[in-house]
């Protein structure tokens, strides 16, 4: 219970400031297909015998490499990511089932089993997440400058191509340790809604990005607490509580319009 | 020294040529406009010269150490990034307040340091683009339409402010307009640009060029007119300028 715990808090702690990225950047969907790219990585690590972690790393980068590649070329973006996502999903599905020999639990990769995780998964859960902190943190200007505008950038000296990859990046890593925690098909709400959550409570971008850590965090513990109280499944208990906070800014706002 | 130097410059879309061997520079201090029909690759120029696009063919040099103020012809800025003045101003961080008031001051809204940037009004929020860009003490000031969406005496009065900036700090502007009675009293040099470069000098000799006056044909004939009316007049008054745009217009 305290490894899960710690495991949920972190990856509601590398979530919150990269959740923010996704939210500015109206990036939800990219978070989204890049996710559902990590079944595949899932089934890739299985059937090479390798690290989960790398797999769903490396497939995820993958991924999110195709589509900055592909993008503005021809298609709406909205289009290609409902291609990509699906399709990586899917494939994934099916190279799953060519494992023989290996019985998988499908759903764990799918939801997530927090409560599974071992000691060597908190290193890793943490480890990623100390690196996306640390990663974000380290460019944070110059993400900011580039996601206001690309040209204020270039103009103040910095390539928003390079931010853009290191984003992709942190991306990735973040979907690979999550993976344990909340599952493929609930990360994207890891990243969102928190950041979402805290806009209201926010006036600063800093202020964002800990106000969203805070709530990613708090619904984490509550999450779990509750999952072990009403035995319900934990990583959507997670990402319901994140969501009723979402709920309660939200009309905080409504009540208070000037913000 | 020139700040910035374009030679031979061009710059392509798949296929689509925007510039074609385009050349010209910046010197310290001056005002220079460019103007042109859309699509004539007014905005690439900018976007070349300060590194957002890679020349096709030629090159872009930059004095040493030159610092670049850009203004962008429009910025978004997304309901769900919350950003005040003052941390907009300091995006690249190491300013300080009282830099902060003064590069607002400088762009005439002293009182908006607090304010959330997605509540200011059209006006105001290009006045706190034109402070970021004042506020690293730039030595040239790019300008893209930075007066879009104002109305005549929100522009006239924007352009005055660059003026102003320009004679207190001596940096360069370099600026896109398409209010051709305010380029052609307030630059120092104009260029008219449509793919290549068609004419350039003071707004007096543009003015009287048959290619400019090819591209813009007779329904700028009011600006033009304007313009030469004022300059029979000569130069003693020096708001008496601003009184017939508004008449006229």
């Amino acid at each position: 219970m305290i490894r899960a715990a710690l495991a949920g808090i972190g990856v509601a702690f590398a979530a919150a400031p990269l959740g923010c990225f996704v939210v500015w950047r109206r990036m939800a969907y990219f978070g989204d297909a890049t996710a559902h790219a990590a079944i595949l990585g899932v089934a890739l690590s299985l059937a090479f015998s390798m690290s989960i972690f790398v797999g769903t790393v490396v497939v995820a980068l993958l991924m999110a490499l195709v589509v900055s590649i592909l993008s503005g070329r021809g298609y709406a973006m909205d289009t290609l990511l409902g291609v990509l996502a699906h399709s990586a999903i899917a494939f994934g599905l099916v190279a799953v089932s060519f494992l023989s020999g290996v019985r998988i639990d499908l759903m764990a990769y799918l939801f997530g089993d927090i409560l599974a995780v071992s000691r060597d998964d908190l290193a890793v859960i943490w480890g990623g997440a100390v690196l996306v902190v640390a990663l974000i943190g380290w460019r944070w200007s110059a993400l900011l400058t580039s996601t206001l505008n690309e040209d204020l950038a270039y103009a103040c000296g910095i390539n928003p191509k390079r931010e853009q990859l290191a984003l992709t990046f942190a991306l990735a890593i973040t979907v690979a340790v999550a993976i344990k925690v909340v599952g493929v098909l609930l990360i994207a709400a890891m990243l969102i809604i928190p950041a979402a959550a805290a806009r209201p409570l926010s006036r600063t971008p800093e202020g964002m990005a800990l106000m969203a850590g805070l709530i990613g965090v708090v619904s984490a513990i509550i999450g779990l607490r509750a999952a072990y109280v009403f035995d319900t499944p934990a990583g959507p208990s997670i990402v319901c509580i994140a969501a009723l906070t979402f709920l309660v800014t939200s009309v905080f706002k409504a009540v208070r319009p000037q913000r | 020294m020139s700040l910035v130097q374009v030679d031979e410059l061009c710059v392509t879309y798949g296929a689509t040529p925007a510039l074609s061997h385009v050349s010209l520079r910046i010197d310290p201090g001056e005002i220079v406009t460019i103007v042109g029909p859309n699509g004539s690759g007014k905005t690439s120029l900018l976007r070349a010269i300060i590194g957002a696009i890679k020349p096709f063919k030629g090159q872009v040099s930059h004095a040493h150490d030159l610092k670049i103020g850009y203004v962008p012809q429009k910025l978004h800025i997304d309901e769900t990034l919350p950003i005040t003045v003052s941390r907009f101003l300091n995006l690249q961080g190491g300013v300080t307040s009282t830099d902060i008031s003064d590069a607002l001051t400088q762009a005439g809204v002293p009182e908006l340091e607090k304010a959330q940037l997605s509540q200011l009004s059209g006006g105001q929020f290009q006045r706190v683009l034109l402070a970021r860009a004042l506020i690293a003490k730039p030595d040239l000031l790019l300008l893209d339409e930075a007066t879009q969406g104002l109305d005549q005496r929100g522009s006239a009065s924007f352009y005055q402010q660059i003026e102003t900036v320009r004679n207190t700090t001596g940096c360069a502007v370099l600026m896109i307009s398409h209010e051709l009675h305010v380029v052609m009293s307030a630059s120092d040099r104009v260029i008219c640009l449509n793919s290549h470069i068609c004419c350039e000098g003071t707004p007096a000799v543009v003015a009287s060029a048959p290619e400019y006056r090819a591209l813009f044909g007779s329904g700028t004939g009011g600006a033009l007119a304007l313009y030469r009316h004022e300059h029979d007049h000569g130069h003693d008054h020096a708001d008496h300028h601003h009184q017939h745009t508004k008449v006229v217009e």
